[in-house]
């Protein structure tokens, strides 16, 4: 019987080893005439156990992890024998409390086989969605999403059903479904590892999405960032096309989509759905004014849905299981699984998929199990480069849209990052400035220039030059650029810098 | 490919090519100076008005936009490009000082290319690994948890000399 083993080819994987420990375990299973499948498998997003080896033994898959090329040879003796007693070992992939304990809903599918297996997608309900969309009025497809309560998941967490209604409503000979892929939030990485692991599903909710408003085209900009993410796409986009899940008859229905890949060039801003727009158009990534909204006047000037991987990724288990399955999850107006993504200074860093409501705490403490350092954890930035600096007190704030409104702070599209006490949280403002000034779209003063005046009045606050008249006027810049920007890049970036000031005060003095 | 051929027929060729593949594409300038970019390492000032004309844009438009993008560069960069990400992730694990002790080790900054014309130095914000930061790209291969003493043993790799 031959071995049949599975290892990642996710950028984490590989930017860990992956690659060599899968070119040690063919050498070492040749020498000992072993017959070998090495399943290049998506990553189950426990990252910091990459590279995650898994074998198939007596019906199950059980786990070993980080796996180093040192360990190669003991593994393969081990797995003649008996697995459990490898130091390596984790025991059964699925049992990892970790693992166990999330809801996966939109990521149960990641790592289990080779994402661009077709026949593996459709093992596991793949194209269900799809295939009930394609019995449905576009009209039920819609009010489908909108009873789910999902909204969007790139950040401003908009209704996804009000979005695709008012496209739907909109006359237009040519409408198109944008997928913004440009995740380009420090501490983000769910859209990767989906498209990555699981990149079908993507495929799926976009070609869903064209059906529900009648759009005949789609587009995925993907950041230049994502060489492997792009890698995967292209080929799982070319064999969805020869099976004819794309084109001009989807599987015979006679409904056409069609998809292109764009790759971004290294642009914040192109993350915002205008300026997304524009890049896509072949200009400069500047924001523009809305209205019109882009539903109404969007891609080409056509009505266009503009949604998240993850926003679109979740529709393909709305029409497979139902929209009250999704609704039921969650809490307040937050319905479904967020994608929270452990980074920074974190132990156990990785994917944690959950019904909304969970504690922050929960996450960083239960799941991470605190810092990677040692050292203990002091703040933690959430919702990216624009999300407010939390403070122990607020650590025990559920994750769900309104509570971390409610508190200063938003969700984002999910991403933790955790610093210990050896951070210098009037740096961490100073950068939050520094940042806003490099990728500002120049649109408006108060971003472009007000982010220049702040890192210099931070650079004199941390030079301890006249303190307090300098916070005076950062507070003032914060509230200058808070009204007078056009976007959230302008708009938002007063989140980290007031609340560094206000719970980290000692930073500043 | 280098300067010398960028500048050549070859390079006027390969840029033509490119322009016919993509001047019909709805919204293709993006594309097409990526594929520019990837078949010369570089988008060469000649390469403007040749695009300009066939795109139906003004010169300062296509300018404007090779300007706004940092991906985009107007000269050729060196053997490698190294990108270190700046951002919250990776200075929550010492980016910082991963940050400083590359641009000491190879004595130049962002934007800059070593002496020896084997690696340019470039700010990158995010990788998308952040689960195991910090992380750099090295080319089209990203590294995680690296500390100032891998990051010397990828210089080494590349034959980057041991300090200048
Ligand atoms: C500065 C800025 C950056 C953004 N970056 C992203 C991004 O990388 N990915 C994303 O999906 N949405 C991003 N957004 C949000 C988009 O503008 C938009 O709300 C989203 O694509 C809509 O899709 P959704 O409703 O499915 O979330 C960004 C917004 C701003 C203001
Ligand atoms: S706030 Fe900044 S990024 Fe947004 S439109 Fe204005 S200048 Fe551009």
């Amino acid at each position: 019987m031959s071995l049949r083993l599975f290892l990642p080819r996710d950028t984490t994987a590989l930017a860990l080893g992956a690659d060599a420990v899968a070119i040690a375990l063919q050498r070492a299973a040749a020498e000992r005439d072993l017959p070998l499948q090495l399943v290049r498998n998506g990553s189950r997003g426990l990252f910091w156990l990459e590279p995650l080896l898994e074998a198939e033994h007596a019906g199950r898959r059980i786990a070993f992890g980080p796996v180093t090329v040192a360990a190669v040879p003991s593994l393969l003796e081990a797995l003649a024998g008996d697995p459990g007693a490898h130091p390596l070992c984790l025991g059964a992939t699925a049992e990892l409390p970790y693992l166990q304990s999330q809801q996966r809903v939109s990521f149960a599918r990641a790592g289990l086989g080779d994402p661009l297996c077709l026949d593996s997608y459709r093992s596991q309900q793949g194209f269900v969605g799809l295939q009930r969309a394609l019995h449905l009025a576009p009209r039920d497809i819609v009010s489908a999403v909108t009873e789910s309560g999902l909204r969007g998941r790139g950040g401003a967490a908009f209704p996804a059903g009000i979005k695709w209604q008012t496209v739907l409503d909109t006359p237009g000979e040519q409408k198109y479904i944008v997928c913004n892929a440009d995740e380009g939030d420090s501490g983000t990485f769910a859209d990767r590892l989906l498209m990555e692991a699981d990149p079908y599903q993507l495929l799926e909710g976009m070609i869903i999405a064209g059906l529900a408003v009648g759009a005949t085209q789609g587009y995925i900009y993907l950041r230049s960032e994502y060489p492997r993410a792009a890698e995967i796409l292209a080929q799982a986009i070319a064999r969805a096309r020869a099976e004819h899940y794309l084109g001009d008859d989807i599987r015979g229905s006679g409904r056409a989509f069609e998809l292109h890949l764009r790759s971004g060039a290294g642009a914040y801003i192109c993350g915002e759905e205008t300026a997304l727009l524009e890049s896509l158009e072949g200009r400069r990534g500047t924001v523009r004014a809305k209205p019109p909204l882009p539903a109404v006047h969007g891609l080409f000037g056509r009505p266009t849905v503009v949604n998240n991987v993850l926003t679109l990724a979740a529709v393909t288990t709305i029409m497979e299981k139902g929209a009250a399955f999704y609704r039921d999850l969650g809490t307040g107006r937050s319905r479904g699984t967020l994608a929270v993504q452990l980074a920074g200074n974190i132990r156990r860093g990785g994917l944690v998929e959950l019904a909304f409501g969970a504690t922050l705490r929960t996450l960083v403490e239960d799941y991470g199990g605190g810092t990677r350092s040692g050292r203990p954890v002091r703040a933690i930035q959430v919702g990216g480069p624009l999300g407010a600096y939390l403070p122990k007190s607020q650590w025990d704030t559920p994750l769900d849209y309104e509570a971390f409104a409610a508190i200063g702070a938003m969700l984002g599209h999910g991403g933790v990052v955790v610093f210990d006490d050896s951070v210098d949280m009037a740096q961490q403002a100073r950068f939050a400035m520094e940042f806003c000034a490099a990728e500002s779209c120049g649109k408006c003063t108060p971003c472009r220039i007000g982010s220049v005046r702040g890192v210099e009045v931070l650079d004199r606050v941390i030079a301890r030059q006249d303190t307090a008249r300098q916070i005076d006027l950062l507070r003032d810049l914060c509230g200058t650029m808070e009204a007078g920007s056009l976007c959230a890049m302008g708009g938002l970036t007063p989140y980290p810098v007031r609340s560094a000031l206000d719970h980290f005060a000692e930073d500043f003095s | 490919m280098g300067v010398e051929q960028a500048n050549s027929e070859a390079g006027d060729q390969l840029i033509a090519a490119q322009i016919a593949r993509f001047r019909d594409v709805p919204g293709g300038l993006l594309p097409l100076l990526h594929a520019v970019q990837a078949s010369l390492g570089f988008i060469p000032a000649t390469a403007v008005p040749a695009i300009a004309g066939a795109l139906g844009l003004s010169r300062a438009e296509v300018h404007g936009v090779i300007s706004f993008y940092h991906d985009f560069r107007t000269a050729p960069a060196g053997r490698h490009v190294l990108q270190l990400c700046r951002a919250e992730a990776c200075q929550a694990m010492g980016g910082r000082a991963l940050e400083a002790h590359a641009r000491a080790r190879l004595g130049i900054d962002y934007g800059g290319t070593s002496s020896d014309g084997a690696v340019t130095l470039e700010a990158v914000y995010c990788l998308g690994n952040c689960a195991c930061s910090p992380s750099v790209r090295l080319d089209d291969a990203i590294h995680a948890r690296v500390d100032n003493a891998r990051l010397d043993e990828l210089l080494a790799e590349l034959g980057v000399g041991a300090g200048e």
